[in-house]
């Protein structure tokens, strides 16, 4: 008990006095899933719209296909991710391995069929006849595609929360591809593994609570602008 | 439409973030060195001492990769790691011989512990080596925890099992946790069983453990660290200035007496004995 007061201690000290390599890692952190969010939401949200409204055989399997991917395991797209980034692996001309940007990539890599699979989801629980009606009523395909968005954007939100609550968490693939490096690659999750194996379990503990708070307001300001318009 | 506008505001603050994250850090390719690392020279605090001084003298960025030795060996043996600091030497002799590697060099040693309860159940404190606890261990069936992930400490203890000719695999006394260090002994605290570790790993923990030192002194029991440059004629990718501007600062007169000073501070004793320039042979007389 007196660890986790300890704990809770070091992170208002560590946060209260800007203790620069705290800001750093938690800086890092949010920089870094917030682009493969954003990465997944561009490619997650395409790829769920089209398979929303296509209508093919073998659809059943593709949508079964991502939505098994929406429980990836973080350790096994890492794997994936450095053997594809090795310097001698495929993708080794990028020298990307041991970057932020590998970082990115991977956790793009979980958080896409995340996004994609609430994508299809939220879209094809709107009423079938919505399409219909914004055809019939002469807009473009493109505009209706806008106002599918548009109607669909509270599980849409959520799709948004998902997959960023999933990559700041995750630290099987980043400590991976990223390496946990001092100053450069050191994100929360991976910098509590390494201060735990450390035994410096204080400031391990301070380090997740920074973690929580900061997934908190994010999550708080997703949520506030979800519910801020939610149909009454 | 005030969610629209939300939305294209956190977007816009995403993109901003996520060119921040792409602009940070040192770029230039052939400045960057891939060192692969036991976890002890991390855990202990060691690197953190001796890397920004590289940094700044040499103008290299190292990218510290702090897993197991034998994982280390094996970045190096793909060509994956410019230069390792590692202390399994009968797998380096191996990578060496199979003609991966450059140089290398003996850089410092420090000791391996058998530590266990205090209540000692199986009477090691009385055995004059580090096989001959062992042996008392098994003959007791006490809990041993075992690293089980080829690091440098499970190799060097499946060789003390191997002198003392016992095969542990699969009795139920003998559990691997395939854990870094300092979990396994947090484990081996929790379980109240014995397990092999480094001086250094175990002297930062001490203080959350409850754990004893049983058994050291025994020269079976040393510790050996090299640093070994990866062959840039195996892997034409390897950064062979930056690994040997690297060997060359870990050898130099100026960081083995860092090497050697590194912890007095802190634990009152220096966690590690600089050698740079000794035989192996001549180690722990």
């Amino acid at each position: 008990m007196d660890l986790i007061l300890e704990g809770l201690w070091q992170a208002i000290v560590l946060l209260c006095t800007l203790d620069p390599e705290t800001w750093r890692i938690t800086l890092l952190s949010l920089q870094v899933s917030g682009a493969a969010t954003l990465v997944s939401l561009f490619i997650g949200m395409s790829a769920g719209i089209c398979l929303a409204l296509a209508d093919f055989r073998g659809k059943n399997l593709v949508v079964s296909i991502i939505n098994t991917g929406m429980g990836l395991p973080p350790v096994v797209v890492g794997l994936f991710v450095t053997i594809f980034l090795w310097r001698n692996g495929p993708l080794g001309f990028l020298g990307m391995l041991y970057t932020p940007g590998a970082i990115i990539l991977a956790q793009a890599v979980i958080a896409t069929p995340i996004v994609a699979g609430i994508t299809v989801a939220a879209i094809q629980n709107l009423p079938r006849n919505l399409r219909l009606q914004i055809l019939a009523l002469g807009a473009t395909r493109f505009q209706m595609v806008l106002l599918l968005i548009r109607e669909a954007r509270l599980p849409l939100l959520a799709a948004v929360m998902a997959g960023f609550g999933g990559v700041i968490s995750e630290v099987g693939a980043s400590i991976m591809v990223g390496g946990n490096i001092k100053g450069y690659t050191r994100v929360l999750t991976t910098a509590t593994v390494m201060e735990t194996s450390k035994g410096n379990f204080d400031i391990a503990i301070a380090l997740g609570i920074i973690l929580l708070i900061l997934t908190f307001a994010v999550n708080y300001i997703l949520t506030h602008i979800q519910q801020h318009d939610r149909p009454r | 439409m005030k969610t629209t506008r939300y939305l294209i505001a956190a977007a816009a603050l995403l993109c901003a973030l996520a060119t921040g994250a792409a602009a940070a850090g040192p770029e230039a390719q052939q400045k960057n060195i891939i060192l692969a690392t036991t976890t002890s020279t991390q855990d202990s605090g060691l690197l953190d001492a001796l890397l920004p001084v590289f940094e700044k003298q040499s103008g290299y960025f190292v990218k510290t990769i702090a897993v197991g030795s034998g994982q280390a060996i094996a970045m190096g043996a793909k060509g994956e790691a410019d230069v390792l600091l590692v202390h399994s030497p009968a797998d380096e002799k191996k990578f060496i011989d199979e003609g991966n590697g450059g140089r290398r060099l003996l850089i410092m040693h420090n000791d391996f512990i058998i530590v266990g309860p205090a209540t000692d159940p199986a009477g090691i404190k009385a055995a004059k080596s580090a096989p001959e606890a062992f042996k008392k261990i098994a003959g007791k069936k006490a809990l041993f925890l075992s690293r089980g992930d080829k690091s440098g400490t499970h190799s060097k203890e499946k060789k003390i099992w191997e002198t003392a000719a016992i095969d542990p695999e699969n009795q139920p006394w003998y559990q691997q946790t395939g854990l870094g260090m300092g979990q396994t002994l947090s484990v081996a605290a929790e379980k109240k069983g014995y397990t092999l570790a480094d001086r250094g790993t175990y002297l930062s923990l001490k203080k959350n453990l409850g754990l004893d030192v049983l058994c050291q002194g025994d020269k079976s029991l040393l510790n050996i660290y090299h640093v070994i440059e990866v062959s840039p004629q195996k892997w034409p990718k390897v950064n062979a200035a930056g690994a040997k501007a690297f060997t060359d600062f870990m050898v130099s007169a100026s960081t083995q007496k860092l090497i050697g000073a590194f912890g007095v501070e802190k634990f009152g004793a220096a966690l590690f004995t600089p050698d740079a320039g000794k035989s192996v042979e001549s180690l722990g007389k």
